[in-house]
């Protein structure tokens, strides 16, 4: 997981448990961006076209295992990154990513797959520049899922680890493992934390110093040369 | 009977040890018959008594389709390619190979991971991480593999077909615009990466430059070797 200097992009990367409010987070960094006339590129997690149905048929058959649930997210990471990502950042694009390897590293862990395996499929790709991680307990996260969107999904909720045969207890149980995933991995990767429990607008704030700290935003002007 | 181990580790929630099934793996390159072998196999080991299960690349149905849709718009980079044939493997791996061994059954691979890495190398995959990715797989309990000389390919694949297959010419590398000679650079290449793969693996060489029925006859005394059956009594004899 080397970088290539050599690549003019920057890649900011959100990270955080369902109902942190990262992607809300990053939409916001979008329009900051785009306002300021910047080179800026959005990508989500799980959205390739080609991987998209095969996906799709997969949880709703529930057809996958730990291997293949992680194998077909690496599938779908892999297109977007070669045909997107990486010629975004070759580019000169600021390129913005709502979640990124790190939420396979979590989620897959949680279903057994082996640490060193996970971190070599996806070896060949760009650390972010920037990860930004959002913090915050886990009743406070559960509450904001449990209360707006009562209807889980199987995976989503982790069921097919047999946790508990309750949809609600299992994503419980499930949201509690992916997070102390996250917890352990945020040395590793020096995610920057942000504490999601504070008003949005305040922690926009942060996530806006921050970027422009650590990025000299002037560099990728639509007018600038990359 | 033996068991199973994988290479480095078994995917979570697979039990190695508890696989009492054989697994015998067929390598070769399109038109080398193997897929005539596998079947011609699959008749004798039946009536022999061996409950048999075939199995092959491409075939599972989790994303055997989008697979060959992708094929056909040639639209996907190589690693891209490479991660989805993983995950069609380890799909077959875990619902069709998995369960066939648990229960004893005899199962005949009509290729397995040794072509899938072979055609990565060839397009510049990094030898380790193709190494990671399919370390979890299991050991099979024999792997032979094919050979046949690039002009006899041609000379089949040219009767079969009366034309070249894009992906088994390596169109897709550039190699050259004579499809001929592509397809020739290209066989060449996979062969010498099976060559590098056999020194790490660990394979056996079967020469398919032969007849049909002097193959199957070799390959049927290997057979019955693996499965300790002194498949001699009728494979030996040529």
């Amino acid at each position: 997981m080397r970088n290539d200097d050599r690549i003019p992009g920057r890649l900011i990367a959100v990270e955080g448990l369902d109902g942190s409010g990262k992607s809300t987070q990053i939409h916001l960094v979008h329009q900051w961006l785009q306002g300021l006339g910047l080179r800026v590129f959005f990508s989500e997690w799980n959205s390739s076209e080609l991987v998209k149905e095969a996906t799709r048929k997969g949880k709703k058959r529930q057809l996958l295992t730990p291997t293949t649930f992680s194998l077909i997210h690496a599938t779908d990471f892999a297109d977007r990154y070669e045909r997107q990502i990486l010629p975004m950042l070759k580019g000169g694009y600021i390129v913005l990513c709502d979640r990124y390897m790190f939420t396979a590293f979590a989620r897959d862990a949680v279903r057994g797959c082996d640490g060193a395996w996970l971190r070599n499929l996806y070896g060949y790709a760009r650390r972010p520049d920037i990860t930004f991680y959002f913090g915050l307990p886990l009743e406070v996260s559960l509450g904001r899922i449990l209360d707006g969107r009562p209807s889980l999904k199987f995976f989503e909720a982790g069921m097919d680890l047999a946790l508990s045969p309750d949809i609600t207890e299992s994503f419980r149980i499930f949201q509690g493992r992916v997070m102390a995933q996250y917890e352990a991995m945020t040395d590793e990767f020096g995610f920057t934390r942000i504490d999601a429990t504070r008003q949005i607008h305040d922690q926009q704030e942060v996530v806006r110093d921050f970027v422009a700290e650590r990025i000299d935003l002037a560099r990728f002007h639509l007018r600038a040369r990359p | 009977m033996s068991t199973h181990r994988c290479y480095v580790q078994p995917p979570p929630g697979v039990n190695p040890a508890k696989l009492t099934g054989t697994l015998i793996v067929l390598e070769g390159p399109d038109s080398s018959g193997r897929s005539t072998q596998v079947s011609m196999l699959k008749a004798w080991l039946e009536q022999q008594g061996y409950a048999v299960v075939e199995v092959g690349l491409k075939r599972s149905p989790l994303i055997g389709p989008e697979l060959e849709q992708a094929k056909k718009g040639n639209v996907l980079s190589p690693r891209t390619m490479s991660l989805f044939y993983a995950t069609d493997f380890y799909d077959q791996l875990e619902n069709r190979i998995v369960p066939a061994l648990r229960a004893g059954y005899v199962v005949l691979a009509d290729r397995y991971i040794f072509t899938l890495m072979a055609r990565d190398l060839v397009r510049g995959a990094d030898p380790a991480w193709l190494e990671s990715l399919y370390s979890r797989a299991i050991v099979p309990d024999a792997v032979f593999y094919l050979q046949v000389s690039p002009r006899n390919l041609v000379e089949r694949s040219l009767k079969a077909h009366a034309s070249l297959d894009y992906w088994e010419s390596g169109m897709d590398l550039g190699l050259s615009h004579d499809w001929l000679d592509s397809f020739v650079i290209y066989q060449r290449r996979i062969r010498a990466e099976f060559a590098k793969l056999q020194q790490r693996y660990g394979f056996e060489v079967v020469s398919g430059n032969r007849s049909a029925r002097v193959i199957q006859q070799d390959l049927r005394g290997r057979v019955g070797r693996v499965l300790g059956n002194g498949g001699e009594q009728k494979g030996a004899q040529r």
